[in-house]
């Protein structure tokens, strides 16, 4: 039973990592219909920043104001770098075919990913230590910091991302921009502003998830955007694409299920769980478990 | 229409001329004899690949230094593979084809040594490995050849580790299941230590790249074991190890030579205390010629040398000694005087290739205290 | 009859060409070894160009899993051929050796394309319900749940990579598939099935009111255009003689959009361009190899946002040859909005 639990726990933290990164996929297809393919390198990009960040402060102990200062100044460098994006290489495209439009993100995941091999090399590094490290020992299971760090860190900004889309203007303004672009920009919305507010929070939760993970696990690579990426955006689909809570319930499902299959099964199919999965929502229930039928209109 | 044409022509013409580019293919030939080596210089095993290539580096500057052989100087042609089979395949290839080597170094890692050896092979191009340790590379055909010993020994050293110097009776196994080398190791492992009358309480798996092994640790934790063995790549044990001690994991872990690299210690630090593993020497070896080696090695490269760069050292040493013997660089020759060599004076000891092109040389465990490799004990394989 | 003397021709001049290049003509005359090697490759991605293109170009249906058909094909071939290579030759020993190579390639070729055309029948028929980037993401998700697969069956090596396949493809049977490939998916484009796909593409909704049935026509195309790239993947196995599922990733897939991207979406011309060009560029630029994948990213996005039609666009090589256009072609359209 405690090692069921000790799972249930490894699921948890890892599920809320795929929540973080799978909310900026949500959003952003919710307000421009778009398949962001580059979001699971904004998080790889967060956890290099973080990295970067951490060394800079290396000699000092390490501490929970460390720690938030770090996370907090890769939030920062993403949001920039969505804003970025989204600027150049989505907004002149905008109004083309969707293919167009997939082709594009396509292209941009590969540029940072292979720009960022270049830059930071493509051998993996490891993060320094963050946080002071404690373990707790509840009933059995084993908890690290690491792992309550994750899993507090993620609940705290899922409440601030609710809170802000449910009660303030520019949430109110983003809600209006993914039930209909055009009406929004009549009803007097700057539609650019309220997107690249949307890509900018998008980007600065996948960085936050990045930094949790290079305390986590520690081992971060280019490529380790493509993997956590892909899941993550399952996660976003199982949920209910353009569906916030949905998001982060799908994102706790995949990483319990794939913990779950890793531990009890075998880890060879790690990774084809998460697409089973979302071979197994689209064919069923495209709209995903939180998420409404969309009817296709001529 | 026309400009179109035109425009057509153009590209064709732009097209051609950047595919007549790559015209400069190095040959060798004339006063220099060109040997290939492929090894992984990036990559999830960028050590193994960097080290190796760091000592043959040396050793072929030395024996240049010398007079070369034959009169002429050894030059060696290096490509890239990434630590994946795939691009070893594409990189013996390029070294064949368009370098025109006539020997070829490489690799450490047994999976990418089994991709490129099938290619040396059809090729008639000697190949050596330095470290590849699974019985299946030499078995390609008796163009490839090695200078370290075999996993079934390797896995016997194992075995002993457990059984007799930490003495523990029930082991898990943590492999990586996408490489040929941890396979086999936990294979014969397996087989050995039964046959001792261990038992082995848990089977875990991982893949070689993965980042988070909690899943399967805390199934082992489960089981009970005293000791887990862990047969593969630095990387991934040395997570492997923090993950495990966060866990509650205390007993130590057992490994073999893909432990060995100067960032094990980096990645793993506190969590590695007590561990063992089998290795191909050992940097403390008191007798002269692994001292000068050391010394010699730690001037250039700022570095003490790790057992696969003692190794590559040795195998350069035996292809420039087989091209001696044989009196001429040609392929053909150069694998009938490599069948030869006996007795070789290698840094990892001394080295009699056997019928199988195998390499019958004994191990030596070594134990981590704080950052440091120490020597714990010699392994002669049995019968000798 | 035209049809058959074109046909020998081409077999005939494929023939000589592919002699000369490797020097088994006359003695003197080849081409570096390197060299062939790229040509080669060139022709399988012309293959792998050209059958993608009839579902992502003609049909409009965004298909992102193609690697997964090619490995599909090139594993079953190998998986055959090293089983049971010899038994098949055994039974026309009585022929020279040359003939019983050719017919051991196409026997498994042939088993290797039917194994992929029936993947892509699995894959086509529950997918093909879905629009635009579900779809895409759904066939990424099955390329690499092939993969996967692959890597988990001992059989033909799985994670350890496949070798010991005879070097049964050849400059000559590469380029003659490859031809083919082009002509087969000319006709079906040309043909009423091509109209068609080309509905499709333009407006499913509308094909649909018109009568279409929408998804046995897109299931066909996707099942063709599986089974080509099954051929292609059989070639490919058996020129390199080795396989690793890390061949095969949706890198690979990516690989061959750009290729049909780059020369045009509804092109065919575009797609041999498009796979030329970028074999061309990989190996010409092989030593700034870093820099290769970020030029080509690059490259994409700004050719989707200046000129997202690629190179040809809609055009083929016949609109720059004829000097009249025929009265009854329309012009070719702009990619829709």
């Amino acid at each position: 039973m405690t090692t069921f639990l000790q799972q249930l726990v490894n699921g948890l933290s890892l599920g809320s990592i795929y929540a973080l990164i799978a909310l900026g996929y949500t959003m952003v297809y919710g307000v421009l219909r778009l398949i962001n393919f580059a979001h699971g390198d904004v998080y790889m990009l967060g956890a290099y920043a973080g990295y970067y960040l951490s060394r800079k402060l290396k000699g000092s102990e390490p501490s929970l104001v460390g720690a938030l200062l770090v996370m907090l100044g890769a939030m920062v460098f993403c949001a920039i770098i969505g804003i970025f994006i989204e600027r150049f290489a989505y907004r002149p495209v905008r109004r083309a075919a969707r293919l167009t439009l997939l082709i594009t993100a396509i292209g941009v995941s590969l540029f940072i990913e292979n720009a960022a091999q270049l830059v930071f090399g493509p051998d993996p590094k490891f993060f320094p230590s963050l946080a002071p490290r404690a373990d707790f020992l509840v009933a059995g299971v084993r908890l690290t910091s690491e792992q309550l760090t994750v899993i507090a860190v993620s609940v705290i900004l899922m409440i601030l991302l609710r809170f802000f889309i449910l009660k303030t203007r520019t949430g109110k303004a983003m809600r209006a921009v993914s039930f209909n672009l055009d009406a929004a920009k009549l009803m007097g919305i700057s539609t650019d502003r309220i997107i690249a507010i949307t890509f900018a929070l998008g980007s600065a939760l996948a960085a936050a998830a990045g930094v949790l993970i290079g305390m986590q696990i520690p081992k971060i690579d280019p490529l380790m955007g493509i993997n956590y990426g892909l899941k993550a955006f399952v996660a976003a689909v199982l949920g209910g694409i353009g569906n916030v809570p949905g998001a982060v319930l799908g994102g706790l499902l995949i990483g319990t299920s794939e913990v779950m299959v890793v531990g009890y099964l075998s880890s060879t199919y790690r990774d084809a769980i998460a697409f089973g999965i979302l071979i197994l929502v689209l064919l069923l229930r495209p709209q995903g478990i939180l998420g409404r039928a969309q009817k296709e209109k001529v | 229409m026309k400009s179109n044409v035109l425009r057509a022509g153009l590209l064709i013409a732009a097209v051609a001329a950047i595919v007549l580019l790559p015209a400069g293919c190095k040959r060798g030939g004339g006063d220099e004899i060109l040997v290939g080596e492929y090894g992984s210089l990036t990559g999830t095993t960028a050590t193994f690949g960097q080290s190796t290539n760091n000592a043959i580096q040396m050793a072929f500057d030395e024996i240049n230094a010398a007079g070369g052989v034959l009169g002429k100087k050894v030059r060696v042609a290096v490509e890239d593979d990434q630590s994946k089979p795939e691009e070893a395949a594409t990189a013996v290839t390029k070294l064949i084809n368009q370098n025109h080597v006539v020997a070829m170094l490489g690799e450490v890692s047994s999976s990418r040594s089994l991709a490129a050896a099938p290619i040396c092979q059809a090729n008639g191009v000697p190949m050596i490995s330095p470290s590849s340790t699974n019985p299946r590379v030499t078995q390609v055909g008796n163009y490839i050849f090695r200078v370290c010993f075999t996993d079934p020994f390797q896995a016997e050293v194992g075995a002993r580790i457990a059984w007799e110097i930490l003495k523990v009776k029930k082991v898990a196994i943590l492999s990586d299941v996408r490489n040929d080398y941890s396979v086999g190791l936990q294979t014969f492992f397996r087989q050995h230590f039964k046959g001792y009358g261990g038992e082995i309480v848990a089977e875990q798996s991982y893949s070689e790249g993965d980042s988070d092994f909690r899943a399967q640790l805390t199934q082992i934790k489960s089981a009970n074991p005293e000791a887990i063995y862990v047969p593969g790549y630095y990387t991934e044990v040395a997570t492997i190890a923090r993950q495990a001690r966060e866990l509650g994991i205390t007993v130590p872990l057992i490994g073999g030579d893909g432990w060995d690299s100067p960032r094990l210690w980096e990645i793993g630090g506190e969590a590695l205390n007590g561990c063992h593993f089998s290795n191909h020497y050992s940097v403390d070896d008191p007798s002269p010629a692994v001292q000068k080696f050391v010394a010699d090695y730690r001037k250039r490269f700022n570095q003490v040398p790790d057992a696969l760069a003692a190794l590559g050292y040795d195998a350069a040493r035996i292809l420039a000694d087989a091209m001696k013997r044989a009196g001429s660089p040609k392929g053909d020759k150069v694998r009938d005087a490599l069948v030869q060599t006996k007795d070789f004076p290698g840094v990892t000891g001394t080295i009699t290739i056997n019928n199988e092109r195998n390499a019958v040389k004994p191990a030596v465990v070594l134990k981590i205290e704080n950052g440091k490799f120490v020597y714990v004990t010699t392994v002669k394989p049995t019968g000798t | 009859m035209k049809a058959l003397v074109r046909a020998v021709a081409l077999v005939a001049v494929l023939f000589v060409v592919s002699g000369l290049l490797t020097g088994s003509l006359i003695e003197s005359v080849s081409i570096s070894p390197y060299f062939l090697q790229v040509l080669c490759l060139a022709g399988i991605n012309i293959i792998l160009a050209v059958s993608l293109n009839l579902i992502n170009g003609f049909t409009g249906q965004f298909s992102i899993g193609h690697a997964g058909f090619m490995a599909i094909g090139a594993y079953v071939s190998s998986f055959l051929s090293i089983t049971f290579g010899d038994r098949i030759r055994g039974v026309v020993s009585f022929a020279p050796e040359a003939v019983q190579n050719s017919l051991l390639l196409l026997a498994v070729l042939a088993v290797g394309a039917l194994c992929a055309g029936a993947a892509g029948f699995l894959v086509g028929v529950p997918s093909l319900r879905l629009r635009g980037d579900y779809l895409a993401i759904v066939t990424l998700g099955f390329g690499e749940i092939i993969r996967v697969f692959i890597v988990n069956i001992d059989a033909v090596g799985g994670a350890r990579g496949l070798g010991g396949m005879p070097k049964l493809a050849n400059f000559f049977w590469i380029y003659l598939f490859a031809a083919g490939t082009v002509a087969v998916v000319t006709r079906i484009v040309g043909s009423s099935f091509g109209r068609t796909l080309i509905a499709i593409r333009e407006d499913e909704i509308a094909a649909e009111a018109m009568g279409v049935n929408t998804t046995r026509a897109k299931v066909l195309s996707f099942v063709v255009s599986s089974a080509m790239a099954g051929v292609a993947g059989g070639l490919f196995a058996h020129y390199l003689i080795y396989l690793h599922p890390n061949s095969f990733t949706f890198i690979r897939s990516f690989e061959i959009i750009i290729m049909i991207v780059i020369g045009g979406l509804g092109s065919i011309t575009g797609s041999v361009l498009g796979a030329v060009l970028y074999i061309t560029l990989t190996e010409g630029l092989r030593q700034f190899a870093q820099y290769r994948m970020v030029a080509f990213s690059l490259l994409l996005v700004i050719l989707m946002i200046v000129r997202p039609q690629g190179i040809l666009g809609h055009r083929e090589l016949r609109h720059f040859l004829g000097k009249r256009r025929r009265a009854s072609e329309p012009p070719p359209p702009a990619v829709a909005a």
